[in-house]
């Protein structure tokens, strides 16, 4: 394998020194997000496999080209989880390419991000050296925290070779409800509910239904749904459902229309923006399929304290991510600088200068 | 810090001075060193220097103008909270400014609904959860230094806490961080929705040992107060057997909402202070609590039980009210006081460990005990790996700091062979950074001051602290050798 890395390491060299731009790239499930799609294809699946598992110790170190697949497996057969469910968008996924589009799925509003669970990175940077960062352990603030911002970097500081990770245990029950409920109320109801002591591990509202999931103790996620109500649903078309949402294979997301990424604080109320909401994370992810005008959808959502991604969408013009402001952009392009001297890596993929 | 010890430069201090007053009221600019005297030290109070001068702002405005103006003085500034830090992060630095946060203390908006509250950097770790406790809602980060430590000190240090295997570290806890940058910029790192656009960068500046900006404004989330909680009390012959049984509760599936252990020497030095009634004969105590509803605490401590039965506790006992599980924690929590009680000085490491290595450690801190002459009880963040091997000694005898030391930087380099870290929570600051030298390779480091100088070209924020130079590495003589090769070789060996 370290042939492999050395092999990784020559071709950054070579790439950097005539500054021809590399895109890095796992299984290609995620080409959709992002900007442009620019430079040759660096393969990251020609380094792969789990290193280390110690189920006790919560860690899994795993290397970038590993199928994601894969890695869930390993987990399962220890109980344990990916806590903050990451979309595969494809069979392809591999584990380097969900660290660098560091997209999480339902169980975020509860466990957290990707970026939450990351414990350390070892990568290559533009200059070709073999760098690590974390380590394996839960605590660790020796240095700065390099290997977190990996997470949603989409690639554009280095090539992420292996990436350590904590993954908890399995909820010991779960159970999905669901409640007939207009929009407003269902924001209102699902802040109140975040307020309160109850396992709430996903939500999704659509159409006038909201959908809950319970994951916990089962004494606690009897109780949640005594105190919740609504109609139960069965575990297995529960299980299809939270899938449907994550990988979005939901009806709600076979739109024709730009999908639009809404984040925003929880509390915000309905956004009066044309087209088919579909919400998560207690209120704070909205789902946007619309035909609105880009400037008009990133009003709506800064105006709300929040900003809007162009998730999916054939024209690209208004811009994949919200612009920077200008200092911030600054610190970006210096780190940018930092990590890939040359601008070799998937430049222009999260921002046009970057 | 005698490598480093600078003289105070009064035609500096001056021009220094009359910068600070032009922006600050002249009670908020401290220059006597009686009165910047109580800021030469830190919670690490081996080390100490006293600052050219004390700025004292007041708003996010007054930190901008400070910030611009020691800029353009290349004067460097050392950022400080309640200076409860236990590595020196905030030693000051005797060419530079001490910029006290600590009278910007307002609770800015709590928003019981969103449960969110956007604090200033001065505002202490447990006034939030007071603050917020009408609302059934608390900040869950609780370094033990809680009631004094302020939150943009928590920040910088990227803080933990004994509940944060289940409950996460500041950086889990944090949505927003308002920056001013050297150069009085202000920037907003991350926001009030669960993520930003562009790198995650409110991830990259908490832990940053205020090097990178200094923060002015603070988002942090609230969450519910568990309905109620539970600790076990569990007694094991041996050690290793108590570190295997943590691990065992884990296997189990279950993340407990604390999980520590003593060794019998602090549990010892403990029991005369505060009469927790631990079992004296134990050779390690373990607390493992549960939180949560009623009905899921109950569910959680028999399954904790019976995990620790099987584990091989020969005695257990379950708190049956909040009075009980606050005496069964109260040892625990009053560690580092009564180290205080028994020694004339103690040193606390930080070191974190993958906890299957638990016993070898500890077997090693022993022999350690004996080569230095030194006694080591150790208390231990079981959950996560965390140690904190408390070393026994009197500053006042040379020998014995200097022996303190050395034992300190053998554990230190012991957690980096297991595959563990120099600091779990308490920050590199001043104390640990021979120790990065060890943990990190030449170009990594390199890699640390590149992104440095992303945020401040001049490395006027806090210097001298938490990533080493290179020079430094190569005079402490012990740096990382990886494959056979020498690292720097472009710089003369001595």
């Amino acid at each position: 394998m370290q042939q492999v890395i050395q092999r990784y390491a020559d071709r950054i060299r070579s790439a950097a020194a005539e500054k021809k731009p590399l895109r890095l790239r796992g299984g290609g499930s995620k080409d959709f997000y992002g900007q442009a799609l620019e430079g040759e294809v660096l393969d990251t699946r020609a380094y792969a496999g789990i290193i280390a598992y110690e189920p006790t110790e919560l860690v899994i170190t795993v290397r970038c080209g590993t199928p994601l697949m894969e890695l869930d497996a390993a987990l399962r057969v220890e109980g344990q989880h990916l806590a903050f469910e990451p979309p595969h968008f494809g069979p392809g996924a591999t584990v380097g390419g969900m660290l660098a589009a560091g997209l999480s799925g339902p169980r975020r509003q509860c466990a957290g991000a990707v970026r939450d669970f990351v414990l350390g990175v070892r990568m290559l940077d533009g200059r070709g050296d073999d760098l690590r960062f974390g380590g394996q352990v839960m605590k660790n603030v020796a240095g700065y925290d390099v290997s977190r911002p990996m997470a949603g970097s989409l690639g554009t500081l280095g090539l992420i070779l292996e990436v350590s990770l904590k993954v908890p245990p399995l909820p010991f029950a779960e159970a999905t409800l669901k409640l007939e409920i207009p929009q407003d109320r269902a924001i209102g109801i699902l802040n109140h509910w975040g307020g309160k002591p109850l396992p709430i591990s996903a939500c999704a509202w659509a159409e006038g239904d909201l959908v809950v999931r319970l994951s916990g103790a089962a004494s606690a996620v009897k109780a949640a749904r005594e105190a919740i109500g609504g109609e139960s649903i069965e575990p297995d078309q529960a299980q299809r459902f939270w899938l449907g949402i994550r990988e979005q294979t939901d009806p709600f997301f076979r739109t024709d229309k730009p999908l639009w990424r809404l984040s925003v604080p929880s509390v915000t109320p309905p956004l009066a923006l044309p087209g088919e909401q579909l919400i998560e994370w207690g209120g704070s992810l909205r789902w946007l399929a619309s035909n609105a005008d880009g400037r008009t959808i990133r009003e709506a959502a800064a105006q709300a304290g929040g900003h809007a991604t162009l998730f999916r969408a054939s024209d690209k013009g208004a811009g994949v991510f919200t612009p920077l402001a200008p200092a911030l952009a600054k610190i970006h392009r210096n780190l940018k600088q930092a990590f890939d001297p040359a601008g070799i890596f998937n430049p222009g993929r999260m921002y046009p200068d970057l | 810090m005698n490598d480093s010890f600078r003289l105070l430069d009064p035609v500096r201090q001056v021009e220094a001075v009359k910068a600070l007053r032009a922006i600050l009221p002249a009670e908020a600019v401290l220059y006597e060193q009686e009165d910047t005297k109580p800021y030469e030290c830190d919670g690490l109070s081996a080390y100490r220097e006293l600052p050219m001068a004390v700025a004292m702002p007041a708003n996010e405005e007054q930190v901008g103008r400070i910030l611009r103006a020691c800029r353009e003085l290349k004067v460097p500034v050392v950022a400080r909270g309640a200076g409860t830090g236990l590595s020196g992060g905030a030693l000051p630095h005797g060419k530079g400014v001490l910029l006290s946060l600590a009278k910007m203390t307002r609770i800015l908006a709590l928003d019981p609904v969103a449960r969110t509250a956007r604090v200033q950097p001065g505002v202490r770790n447990s006034a939030i959860s007071e603050a917020a406790a009408p609302y059934g809602l608390y900040y869950a980060p609780d370094p033990s230094s809680q009631i004094a430590c302020t939150i943009g000190g928590n920040v910088a240090e990227n803080s933990g806490g004994v509940h944060c295997l289940k409950y996460g570290l500041t950086v889990h806890n944090v949505l927003r961080v308002r920056a001013c940058t050297i150069e009085g910029e202000v920037v907003e790192f991350g926001n009030e929705a669960l993520d930003a656009p562009g790198l995650d960068l409110l991830a990259l500046v908490t832990g940053s040992e205020g090097m990178l900006a200094v923060a002015t404004e603070i988002t942090v989330k609230l969450v519910p107060t568990p309905e109620t909680a539970r600790v076990i009390l569990a007694a094991f012959d041996n050690v290793e057997k108590a570190g295997n049984a943590a691990a065992d509760v884990i296997a189990a599936g279950i993340i407990p909402a604390g999980l520590e252990m003593m060794d019998q020497a602090a549990t010892r030095a403990v029991e005369e202070y505060v009469h927790a009634g631990y079992d004296l004969a134990a050779a390690a105590l373990l607390l493992c609590e549960s939180d949560g509803t009623a009905e899921e605490v109950e569910e959680e401590i028999a399954r904790m039980t019976a995990v620790l039965k099987r584990s091989g506790a020969y005695d257990f006992r379950i708190s049956r009210n909040e009075a009980e599980r606050l005496k069964f924690w109260s040892g625990r929590k009053a560690a580092f006081s009564a180290m205080g009680r028994i020694s004339p000085d103690y040193y606390c490491m930080d070191g974190t460990i993958p906890r299957k290595r638990l016993g070898e450690i500890l077997m090693f801190i022993a022999t350690l005990e004996k080569k230095y002459g030194l006694r080591c009880p150790n208390v231990f963040h079981a959950g996560d790996g965390n140690l904190h091997p408390l070393i026994l000694f009197d500053a006042n005898d040379p020998d014995q700091l200097r022996r303190t030391e050395a034992f300190a930087g053998e554990v230190l380099e012991k957690c980096i062979e297991v595959g563990g870290t120099i600091t779990g929570e308490h920050g590199v600051g001043i104390e640990k950074i021979n120790q990065m030298c060890v943990q990190f390779k030449p170009n990594e480091l390199a890699l640390f001051r590149a992104v440095k100088r992303a945020f401040d070209q001049e490395g006027l924020l806090n210097p001298d602290k938490n990533i080493p130079t290179l020079r430094r590495c190569a005079e402490f003589g012990r740096m990382h050798v990886r494959g056979g090769q020498l690292p720097h070789p472009e710089l003369p060996r001595f």
